[in-house]
């Protein structure tokens, strides 16, 4: 009896034990795991997103540069729908039976009951002709967004363009990107896609077992309305950039003019270009591949990544180091015999002067004086050795910006290039010097600024003697805030006083009677610059003027690159005084109309470069293309490629000596004088 | 009747047993209030509405159970073999008249009510198995009795069957814990577990692995024998009907099984996935209750619940609404009120000078405790879909009625226990 009575423990145990397994389980999927918890809420919360128009970009003035335009998607509820005329509505949206059925079926593979969409960004058009007779196609219903529209169809790589996310996107956002959202994928419209972009607005709906739907989720707490982006004012002229485009038409190359005393970008023109128009809409997917494939790249953003030589247009920036340094004063002269002999290599100049100072120097733009200019600076006795010579030249040319980002409001830009001392020891070993590095007294050689840089280096010099970063987009928002790194002046610690002198020099250039760009004087203003001839592995001369104007109390600073388009003064100069003259009096004068009107109609391409990827060949200009030749938007390969282009030719008779510097006899049979 | 045993009616009533059930019946109202509450239509108290039915089951249970405390002890000993006959009466006519519900015919229409004569076949079988061990004292050593006993529990479980009804009738195998309290060796017990594990195992191993294994345990339990004959003997007989029985389950399970049952079954072990289908009702019950997280979401504020996510939520799926609203809090409580009341029953069994009153608390909670441990088993997926009530709080009049008659006829047989039966 008293083992019968134990059984009791037993069975007490047995209850024990298994309500202790369900309390296991329990614990399972209530406390540990929030599986379920999540499941609950995707069972009865339905998510409506509202979309936030993007935020509009004005110009300097307040017109306006891009605004929204509705468009309305079209969406389907695949388990709501009942058998309708799908013909009508193929006919109305435009697509066949093919493509109904291809768009129906991918929307009930994402799911029954929520709906997606079935046919994006119809027009107002499309739209208005579908309204009238949605109410016959049950399930469908539409839903508006806006899209971008520019009215003025300039300044695409300005813009860049908006897309619907990626996959890379949506990882990448941690969840906030949602298949179909739009992000700006390139511009300004990537740059400050936070800003642009606003708010998207929610609606939380519970929906029961049977998919009615039972109202908003707690009285729409969670619920918010879409809140559009902020406005952006930019620092563009829309005038400027206008005509900078005409005047850029069938040429390539940009022009960057900045507000000296502001940083703030006024123009910036990339040519070839596009309509930033194309890029919007259903056919965005076909217009980004027609323009990927035409020639010269249109989506290059050439202001900031184009890689040039400076040429002749740095001289004045050495002359500066030079006046600071006290090597020379205004009043040296160097006697110029028509070229300058560096080692047993001639640097040629067109003209022979005789003795140069440095006005006339800048004004004629002198080989041989800025080679000894240069000569002077790397053979100072205070340096112990040639490296620390060129070591501490390049860190002063580095303060003007050459070589290192600017750090435009705007992705992808490139920071130009300088060697250092190693790079050069790399190159040529041990033994270098001044003479092997002579192409640099001219702005060629192991040197290549963006036509941004370039720019910025005439806004030094216009301010005499600081930059402030130049910058596309002034202010954001209606309390129009201004970044606070765009008040800093950057100083590239040369006196004021050196200045004038370098001044008179570039004034000389465009108005005195022997200057280079003296065609290019404008009436009523002086206008100081710089021309330069640009030497390039390409094929013709890159033709390129910098500058600024007025003289005194400076507005604008300009750089005008034109690719293979010869000498600075021909192309590069007049366009440079034709902005600049629009900029500062509102219009041209004179014949000046006509000029601009010329020079608009006028075709400077160059052969057409060979497409890396066949496919997409599309000869549209039937030149022939030219294998291994790309536009300059490409940077010049480092290697022997650039030896090509220093303007030096062994002396005649003489054994080539270390260092060692190949040269191609198709480089001896050029044109050598490469500025004037 | 004296008035001095009309004084005693209340006073020797374990009120403790009594508060549980009255806690456990309230539970079961608010749960199937939430359970049928609906934010839109009036939140007026309705009659007509599930919630209000329950309200009036539950006030007739109580007057049906302080009724049965009114009674005579003696009357349930004596008239168990008539309460049996009835009952089994009741389940043959409902396989005659009775209505089908949902493939099963176990209810018989009676105005607007519908009784279920399995609910009444429990107590009824209780009675006459606790008359028969109180009468004849067997100690289930020899097949006689046994086969008695088995004869009694076997015929209400096989008219179940036919109904088809599996779920109630797998509660009759409840009577195996009263049956091995009074003698019926353990290995009975072993056995059965044994069946169980090598059922699941029968689904999840592939048979040419199982088998050695079976082989290779007995005969390493043989081994062990080695000097008891007759033990050796019996493990290699084991053995054989273990690998016998492997087979036989998979002909059953093919041939006896309705192919919902097998689907439920294969869900259960996780052999198959359907959550659109036959799986739809468990990952639906298994969502609710886990969203209900530690302390649940509150008071009609069950999502899952409010919204219709859990079908049957307020008979055999009411455990969800508990969960989801109640938290892991909740679900704790009632197990423990649940685990409180077994202990309680257990207890007051054993305390009984007469072995009826005693072997009938061992049947009361044991089919409680199957009863809990399959519904709240199936609710969070650990047992396969078995439609049988959560006692005293799933939504039902035949279910709260049989479960409160099989708990207050054991109130009253406790508060005479001095007494002899």
């Amino acid at each position: 009896m008293d083992n019968l009575f134990n059984r009791k423990y037993i069975i007490q145990g047995l209850f024990i034990v298994v309500a202790l397994i369900l309390l296991g389980q329990l614990f399972y999927i209530q406390v540990a795991s929030d599986r379920y918890f999540l499941s609950a809420n995707s069972n009865v919360l339905r998510k409506k997103y509202t979309f936030p128009a993007r935020g509009i970009i004005l110009d300097r003035n307040n017109k306006v540069l891009v605004q929204n335009e509705p468009v309305y998607d079209l969406m389907v509820t695949p388990n709501l729908v009942k058998p309708f005329d799908t013909a009508a509505l193929c006919k109305i949206i435009g697509i066949d039976m093919k493509g109904f059925h291809k768009r129906f079926n991918k929307a009930r593979n994402q799911s029954r009951y929520q709906r997606s969409v079935f046919e994006k960004q119809l027009s107002v058009q499309t739209y208005a002709a579908l309204q009238e007779r949605l109410s016959r196609f049950v399930g469908f219903e539409t839903q508006n967004r806006t899209v971008r529209h520019y009215p003025d169809s300039v300044a695409g790589q300005f813009f860049g363009y908006v897309k619907e996310v990626s996959e890379k996107d949506i990882e990448k956002s941690n969840g906030y990107f949602r298949p179909g959202d739009y992000i700006g994928k390139a511009g300004v419209e990537r740059q400050y896609n936070d800003v642009l972009q606003g708010e998207r607005g929610v609606e939380n709906t519970i929906y029961n077992a049977r998919n009615v739907p039972q109202g908003s989720y707690l009285n729409g707490k969670f619920d918010t309305l879409a809140t559009s982006g902020e406005t952006l004012v930019s620092s563009l002229d829309i005038r400027l950039q206008k005509l900078g485009e005409q005047l850029l038409h069938n040429k390539v190359g940009s022009i960057v003019a900045i507000e000296p005393s502001t940083g703030e970008v006024l123009a910036f023109v990339s040519s070839p270009t596009y309509d930033p128009n194309l890029m919007v809409g259903r056919q965005q997917g076909n217009n980004y591949m027609e323009i990927f494939g035409s020639p010269n790249r249109p989506f290059t953003v050439r202001p900031l990544s184009g890689y040039y030589s400076p040429g002749s247009s740095f001289k004045p920036l050495d002359d500066l180091i030079a006046l600071q340094e006290g090597v020379i004063d205004p009043n040296t002269t160097f006697n110029c015999p028509g070229g300058y002999w560096a080692g047993n290599h001639l640097v040629r100049c067109e003209h022979v002067d005789g003795n140069i100072s440095l006005r006339r120097g800048l004004a004629r733009s002198c080989n041989t004086y800025a080679c000894y200019v240069y000569q002077k600076l790397m053979t100072q006795s205070k340096y112990k050795s040639k490296i620390a010579a060129y070591d501490d030249w390049q860190a002063k040319v580095r303060k003007f910006g050459i070589g290192s980002k600017l750090d435009l409001d705007m992705p992808f830009e490139r920071p130009g290039r300088l060697f250092t001392s190693e790079e050069y020891t790399k190159r040529f070993g041990k033994y270098w010097g001044y003479t092997t590095t002579i192409s640099l007294a001219i702005g060629q050689g192991e040197m290549s600024a963006t036509p941004l840089q370039m720019a910025n280096i005439m806004a030094v010099i216009a301010n005499r003697g600081y930059y402030i970063k130049p910058h596309l987009i002034k202010a954001i928002g209606e309390k129009k805030e201004v970044k606070k790194e765009y008040l800093v002046r950057n100083s590239v610690d040369i006196d004021v006083a050196h200045f004038e002198p370098v001044i008179d020099g570039m004034q000389d250039a465009v108005n005195a009677p022997y200057g280079t760009a003296r065609d290019s004087a404008l009436p009523d203003i002086i206008m100081c610059g710089k021309t330069g001839t640009v030497q390039n592995p390409h094929g013709k001369n890159h033709s390129v003027f910098i500058g600024f104007a007025p003289r005194d109390n400076p507005k604008i600073a300009i750089a005008v690159i034109v690719e293979n388009a010869g000498y600075g003064s021909a192309y590069a100069a007049p366009i440079a005084s034709y902005i600049t003259e629009t900029y500062l009096k509102g219009k041209l004068s004179g014949n000046r109309v006509d000029r601009a009107e010329w020079m608009k109609n006028q075709v400077v391409l160059p052969e057409v470069p060979k497409p890396k990827i066949p496919f997409l060949l599309k000869d549209t200009t039937g030149k022939t293309a030219a294998p291994g030749t790309a536009a300059s938007g490409t940077p010049s390969t480092p290697g022997a490629a650039d030896t090509k282009n220093l303007p030096i030719v062994p002396r005649p008779g003489a054994t080539p000596a270390k260092p060692e510097i190949p040269v191609k006899k198709t480089t001896e049979n050029k044109k050598l004088q490469i500025t004037r | 009747m004296s008035t001095q045993q009309g004084g005693r009616f209340f006073f020797n009533v374990d009120w403790i047993t009594i508060l549980i059930y009255v806690a456990l019946c309230t539970i079961g109202f608010v749960n199937i209030y939430a359970s049928i509450y609906n934010p839109d239509t009036s939140t007026l108290f309705n009659f007509g509405s599930n919630y209000g039915k329950q309200l009036i089951f539950i006030l007739t249970a109580l007057v049906l159970g302080f009724s049965i405390l009114l009674l005579d002890a003696k009357f349930f000993s004596v008239f168990s073999p008539i309460v049996y006959g009835i009952t089994m009466l009741l389940l043959m006519a409902v396989l005659v008249v009775g209505r089908k519900v949902a493939g099963n015919q176990a209810w018989i229409p009676l105005g607007s009510f519908r009784l279920q004569p399995s609910e009444l076949a429990k107590f009824g079988t209780a009675l006459l198995v606790a008359r028969y061990v109180g009468n004849f004292n067997p100690k289930f050593r020899d097949i006689k009795s046994i086969f008695f006993a088995g004869l009694i529990i076997c015929f209400p479980l096989l008219l179940i069957m036919l109904q088809p009804d599996t779920g109630s009738a797998l509660v009759f195998l409840a009577f195996m814990f009263p049956l091995y309290r009074e003698g019926l060796s353990g290995y009975f017990l072993l056995i059965f577990l044994g069946m169980i594990v090598l059922f699941i195992a029968d689904f999840l191993v592939p048979i040419s692995i199982l088998i050695p294994i079976i082989v290779l345990v007995g005969v390493f339990f043989a081994w062990q024998n080695k000097r008891k004959q007759k033990m050796m003997f019996s493990m290699i007989i084991a053995t054989i009907v273990a690998v016998a029985y492997l087979f036989f389950v998979k002909l059953a399970y093919e041939k006896v099984l309705e192919p919902h049952q097998r689907t439920r079954i294969e869900i259960m072990l996780g052999l198959k996935t359907d959550p659109k289908g036959a799986g739809y009702n468990v990952i639906q019950s298994k969502i609710a209750i886990g969203s209900g997280q530690i302390t649940g979401r509150g008071f009609l504020e069950g999502t899952q619940t409010k919204y219709g996510y859990v079908p049957e939520q307020s008979t055999d799926f009411i455990f969800s609404t508990i969960g989801e609203e109640w938290g892991f809090v909740g679900c704790s409580v009632v197990i423990g009120l649940y685990i409180f009341l077994l202990l309680r029953v257990i207890n007051l069994a054993e305390r009984q000078r007469s072995t009826f009153s005693r072997v009938y608390g061992y049947c009361v909670a044991s089919i409680i405790f199957f009863h809990v441990f399959i519904n709240i088993g199936m609710t969070i997926g650990i047992i396969p879909v078995i439609g049988i009530p959560l006692p005293f709080i799933s939504y039902g009049g035949s279910s709260l009625w049989s479960f409160t008659v099989l708990l207050f006829i054991f109130l009253k047989l406790d508060s005479n226990r001095m007494g002899f039966i």
